[in-house]
């Protein structure tokens, strides 16, 4: 009997599944598809920085009534995959959109890894690849490689250089002294930071008095902070990722480490980080930064937390935003689906976006922001390239 | 070599499908030659894990260390070396861990076998990125070639084949003898004079090469050589999982897995892009309460079914 109920369950679940995904659609509509981690290693950070951005994009231009293409104004359909963070699935659902689903546009997957794995594709297919979650120092060599990638979330090095230039900037206002601990994840991504980072430091003057590398997914980083807090540094820099930025600041404040400027990398400027850590999170550093007084990008948050639910984090988030009003002002730009003609217009347009006016120089975004800092439960920018409303940087006062 | 009629027969039929299967990309280079490409590229995996873990009834979880380090062997040299050249490093370096853990290892049995070849890919893993941060400051590495999807299509197809056929001569060898005989039970093999360790571990090495080889092959398409996704430890389960639903008696069995399952999963993931895990879940209990023995079990009953009625109905006429 139970045998013959999960058949049934199972059949009917088949003829489910060959049931036509989207409902009969009448209407011309502008087919977008999407491919990004919902699950694997990567899931965690695609569902706070990724996924909710374009569930606020089609929803916010649907609600305008759609994007305007020549004469017509078309609503945008999203059709999503999950790549599960894996490479052969991710080139997988990119064939699929571009070849079964026949979309118009693709939004830009997840993560450097999964960009770079899937840019030949992307490429050979025309359409336009505006990525906003990759930050490596190959994007001027990708987008020379691949004339239809556009980069807008910079580089290590300029993530790394800010670091050191707000360093320089507290040590100057007599806030910290030269010595310096210097950690990193030992990944692409801490590597190059570390790389770019410890010249940097070193060229303005400081002195590294701890230097450590930890693998990716380390639980345990007491040891870390013991020996960093045994070299009685000033200052304490931690190129991490989210796991490790929590794990770093967690021990950091139990033991005490004094420092008057505590730095950590992807993870700070998320909205969990100032809820778990409080009034402690006041005066951390962090990679990332916003204008949390700019008018639009209030305005985004508050739409963002309405429509989704989630409150954005304060770097990528609003990036991930700017990158689809690109991709829309483009088409919209252009009067066309045609795909040439949309890179064309990316290439030469500025576009007005969440993150103020965005042009691209050789296909690579210059405006960004590099470092934040919490105050009061909100994650201010304190150095950028190419934005203004920076604040000062200030001294961490202790972890109470 | 003395081939019989049947072997003549299944030689042809398997060469007339590879034959066919090598004409897929003439007909389409989108999704379902992407599809085809995962489909080969884990048939060839279950296969090269049926090799060693099939006759032998260890249950191997190192391939994400093999295949890892195949990835590997191509993203440090490929700048330096012709391609060729690093699939034969990869299988090489492939199978000098094979053997070097076969030789710690294989004279454990049972459940510690499967657990330290779990935590072999991890330590792999961790070495490499260990080595990669004390000697580079770069740790992803790029793989740019100008190989499409069609090329490591037809790469991997060769590489099933290759593994096909040297199951089969090993089959028919003094090796694939003792492996038999290891099988059903190492303790009567040890004491008819079967060096069971040097068997296993010479198998195991073979298995490692061409798991390795496999990753070599996929480096080009990854494109972003980064230790997580190299030595993904879901490469591991997959490939239990598949080569468990086909049924590993027999060395064609994994493929009879590989192909609805990745098929199925691709349904999956495509209609529930929100609810996958659970959907996958489902399937597995529904896999392992219907069908334990796997996909070749199902057809060797149905087949013994059939013969019994065939009997049966002939021995009504005799009556």
């Amino acid at each position: 009997m139970l045998r013959r109920t999960l058949l049934a369950l199972a059949a009917s679940a088949a003829t489910l599944a060959m049931l036509p995904a989207a409902g009969l659609a009448q209407d011309e509509v502008l087919k977008i598809g999407a491919s990004a981690p919902k699950t694997g290693p990567l899931g965690g950070g695609g569902a706070t920085s990724h996924w909710p951005n374009i569930q606020l994009w089609v929803n916010d231009v649907n609600e305008r009534g759609g994007i305007k293409v020549g004469d017509k104004q078309l609503k945008v359909e999203l059709i999503e995959y999950d790549d599960k963070t894996s490479a052969e699935e991710a080139i997988k659902n990119i064939q699929r959109l571009a070849t079964v689903d026949n979309v118009d546009f693709i939004v830009t997957p997840y993560s450097t890894g999964l960009n770079v794995a899937t840019a030949p594709l992307i490429a050979r297919y025309g359409y336009p690849h505006i990525t906003t979650s990759a930050i490596t120092d190959g994007v001027e060599e990708f987008a020379e490689r691949w004339p239809n990638s556009f980069w807008m979330l910079g580089t290590s090095r300029e993530l790394a250089v800010g670091a050191a230039e707000t360093l320089t900037r507290l040590r100057d206002a007599g806030h910290i002294g030269n010595k310096v601990a210097l950690v990193h994840v030992a990944d692409a991504f801490g590597l190059e930071l570390a790389g770019a980072g410890k010249p940097a430091l070193e060229e303005a003057g400081f002195e590294i008095v701890y230097e450590a590398s930890y693998p990716f997914g380390t639980q345990d980083v007491a040891p870390i902070i013991s020996q960093a807090k045994a070299a009685a540094p000033d200052a304490f820099v931690g190129f991490s990722y989210p796991g490790d930025t929590f794990a770093l600041t967690e021990q950091a404040q139990i033991q005490g480490l004094d420092v008057g400027a505590f730095y950590v990398g992807v993870g700070a400027s998320f909205p969990a980080y100032a809820g778990r850590f409080g009034a402690a999170a006041n005066g951390v550093l962090g990679a990332g930064g916003t204008n949390p007084d700019d008018a639009t990008i209030q305005e985004y948050r508050a739409r963002h937390k309405e429509v989704t639910g989630a409150e954005p984090d304060y770097w990528a988030s609003a990036v991930t935003y700017s990158g689809l009003q690109v991709l829309e002002q483009a088409i919209e730009q252009a009067g066309t689906k045609d795909r040439a003609a949309v890179i064309e217009a990316i290439k030469t347009g500025t576009f007005d976006t969440v993150m103020g006016p965005i042009k691209f120089e050789n296909n690579v975004n210059r405006s960004l922001w590099t470092v934040g800092q919490w105050k009061d439960g909100v994650f201010h920018g304190v150095a950028a390239n190419g934005i203004d409303g920076a604040i000062e940087p200030v001294r961490k006062e202790g972890w109470e | 070599m003395n081939l019989t009629s049947h072997e003549i027969r299944i030689g042809l039929a398997g060469a007339a499908v590879a034959a066919l299967a090598a004409t897929l990309p003439l007909f389409d280079q989108g999704y379902y030659l992407s599809i085809s490409v995962n489909i080969m590229l884990y048939a060839a995996l279950c296969t090269a894990w049926t090799l060693f873990s099939g006759p032998t009834h260890y249950i191997s979880l190192a391939t994400a260390a093999f295949f890892g380090l195949g990835t590997y062997s191509v993203g440090l040299w490929i700048n330096h070396l012709p391609y060729p050249v690093l699939v034969g490093i990869a299988a090489l370096v492939s199978a000098s861990l094979a053997g070097l853990v076969g030789a710690a290892t294989l004279r454990l049995s049972g459940v510690y076998f499967v657990i330290f070849t779990l935590g072999l890919a991890e330590l792999v893993r961790q070495l490499v990125t260990w080595a990669q941060a004390k000697f580079t400051t770069r740790m992803g590495l790029y793989v740019f070639t100008d190989m499409t999807e069609e090329h490591i299509y037809w790469m991997l197809l060769a590489l099933t084949v290759a593994v096909f056929i040297t199951g089969w001569a090993i089959n028919r060898s003094r090796l694939g003898f003792a492996m038999q005989v290891i099988g059903n039970d190492e303790t009567v093999a040890k004491h008819v004079g079967i060096d069971t360790a040097r068997a296993k571990i010479v198998l195991f090495m073979v298995s490692g090469a061409f798991i390795g080889i496999a990753g070599a092959i996929s480096a080009p398409r990854y494109a972003y050589i980064e230790p997580p996704s190299a030595f993904n430890p879901m490469i591991s389960f997959l490939v239990v999982i598949m080569a468990l639903l086909g049924g590993t008696k027999r060395l064609w069995g994994p493929l009879v897995g590989v192909v609805p399952f990745t098929i199925v999963m691709d349904i999956v993931s495509a209609r529930f892009p929100n609810h996958t895990s659970i959907v996958i879940g489902l399937a597995f209990l529904a896999i392992v309460y219907f069908i334990p023995n796997g996909v070749t079990g199902l057809i060797e009953q149905a087949r013994a079914k059939w013969q019994a009625r065939q009997t049966a109905v002939g021995e009504e006429k005799a009556a």
